[in-house]
């Protein structure tokens, strides 16, 4: 998994392709600008702070709502994996609440909420809830008993259990879960963005698209796509770093 | 057993009679939370007038459309990732760039590229979606057993045999599963992809009962998106079963 920045040379092709085709004319320049003139753009909505300034509200909402729900759909999924009752209560609301686009629940906030940083927040907050949720419930449900059991046996507390055997088991899960929930933080944060904001990556793009700003378009859209991926990144190693233990 | 259907059903009750309480009580203003009474109304008139299914077959389509282009191309796509290193070495950091990336903010472009009607939302859907089927089609083909190649060739299998009768099979499972995702993906794009367009289809629908203040709409607008979703999960579900039911996991 681990390469260096050589393996990412085919993304260079892609650019060097993209800038060719517009250059020779191939591709009308008012459907796709040339790279070279989407860069320009990039550099000038930096230089003027305009990115920086939709970048900041943006990943703070994404934040706040995926935070919320990490700590929320933990307590959920642990809740639901350790207790009957509670999963026998729970359960069906989750799998009732699975299936909806969760993009369906941008109206309804916009009702409760309004159109500022709160609505987005329970969105994006809503929205991630799920995937943490099965992710920790499926890996603490998936711990092999005879662990449990040969810790008891050992005289750990409950507690103890909790902490030493069964969360380090369910971690691989409960981190799939997590990553999910971060590419779904972003999903709905330029989606809600996109609908209705008066700042944000979203609002910027959309923004820049109503004016006919095209190269500046592609930069906003090339910004945001850097951002998910930087994220997964990061999440990746931090994955690698709290799974170093495992063999 | 009637204890234990009552503690299943308990979440969903409380839910709804809580509901219904704070309408009759005043708690709340109808307007963010209209009575339930009215929002089935409105789902029944929905029903009744076609509008319902006139919205849904056309978010259906759109999505169903798209994601039937991301399985076209992704899944060959994966395949070749796996079976041919230049292929892979090209493609593999574009779909790891893909991957994590949210897919609707290419919805301006493809607004440039293919207009405001269906094309654009189809595209965007299969868009959104391909990233993830091409991941599971290289994943699924890459963990298939060595042993089980080696004795097919050894038996005598032809190269297309090979891939048709033992490749293909032993990463449906993995593949399928990477459709199971990818689906609910594209409907959640189609969905936002229509609120920001308008028009026709359950998200057009709803956006449009958000501008004209219409609450009830809105909710009635849930219910309908959170219909077709679940009959969309169930649609996949369904097709798993059928495809892998010479598998050991349908017998479980």
């Amino acid at each position: 998994m681990r390469r260096g920045a050589v393996s990412y040379l085919p993304l260079l092709i892609l650019a060097a392709l993209w800038e060719l085709v517009t250059r020779l004319g191939l591709v009308s320049r008012a459907l796709l600008p040339p790279f070279s003139v989407v860069l320009v753009a990039l550099a000038h909505m930096l230089a003027d702070g305009s990115l920086l300034r939709n970048a900041v509200p943006s990943l703070l909402r994404g934040a706040a709502g995926l935070a919320l729900a990490i700590v929320a759909g933990f307590g959920l999924g642990a809740g639901m994996a350790l207790l009957p009752r509670f999963r026998a209560a729970f359960g069906p609301l989750v799998q009732a609440f699975y299936p909806l686009p969760k993009t369906a629940l941008v109206p309804l906030v916009m009702v409760w909420f309004g159109l500022g940083d709160t609505a987005k927040i329970v969105l994006i907050f809503l929205g991630c809830l799920l995937p943490v949720i099965l992710g920790t419930y499926n890996g603490i449900r998936g711990v092999d008993h005879v662990l449990v059991w040969s810790a008891r046996s050992l005289g750990a507390s409950r507690r103890d259990v909790l902490r030493e055997v069964l969360l380090p088991a369910a971690m691989p899960q409960i981190l799939i879960g997590l990553r999910t929930a971060t590419a779904f933080a972003f999903l709905l944060m330029v989606a809600s963005e996109l609908i209705i904001a008066n700042n944000g990556l979203g609002f910027l793009i959309g923004s820049l698209g109503d004016d006919g700003a095209y190269p500046a378009m592609f930069a906003a859209i090339l910004t945001i796509t850097a951002l998910g991926f930087l994220a997964d990144r990061g999440f990746a190693a931090l994955s690698a770093h709290l799974l170093r233990w495992r063999t | 057993m009637i204890g234990r259907i009552a503690l299943r059903c308990s979440a969903f009750l409380v839910l709804l009679a809580g509901w219904e309480a704070a309408n009759r009580l005043g708690l709340i203003r109808p307007f963010l939370l209209p009575p339930l009474t009215a929002v089935a109304a409105r789902l029944v008139a929905d029903v009744a007038s076609g509008a319902f299914f006139l919205n849904a077959a056309v978010t259906l389509y759109r999505t169903l459309a798209g994601f039937a282009l991301a399985c076209v191309i992704g899944i060959p796509l994966g395949i070749l990732i796996s079976r041919r290193k230049l292929v892979g070495w090209f493609v593999e950091p574009i779909v790891s760039v893909g991957f994590p990336m949210p897919a609707i903010a290419f919805l301006p472009i493809f607004m440039l590229w293919f207009g405001v009607f269906d094309l654009s939302k189809i595209v965007m859907t299969g868009f959104s979606a391909v990233f993830t089927v091409i991941a599971a089609a290289d994943a699924g083909t890459r963990g298939v057993e060595r042993q089980l190649t080696w004795s097919a060739q050894s038996l005598g299998a032809t190269r297309a045999e090979l891939f048709r009768d033992v490749m293909l099979p032993a990463a449906m499972p993995q593949i399928l599963t990477g459709l199971q995702v990818a689906l609910p993906l594209a409907l959640i794009v189609e969905v936002a992809s229509e609120m920001l367009m308008g028009g026709t289809g359950l998200g057009g629908m709803m956006v449009n009962a958000e501008n004209y203040a219409d609450s009830v709409g809105v909710y009635a607008g849930i219910v309908e998106i959170a219909l077709v979703g679940g009959i969309a999960v169930a649609l996949m579900a369904r097709l798993r079963r059928h495809l892998l039911r010479w598998h050991p996991e349908a017998a479980g």
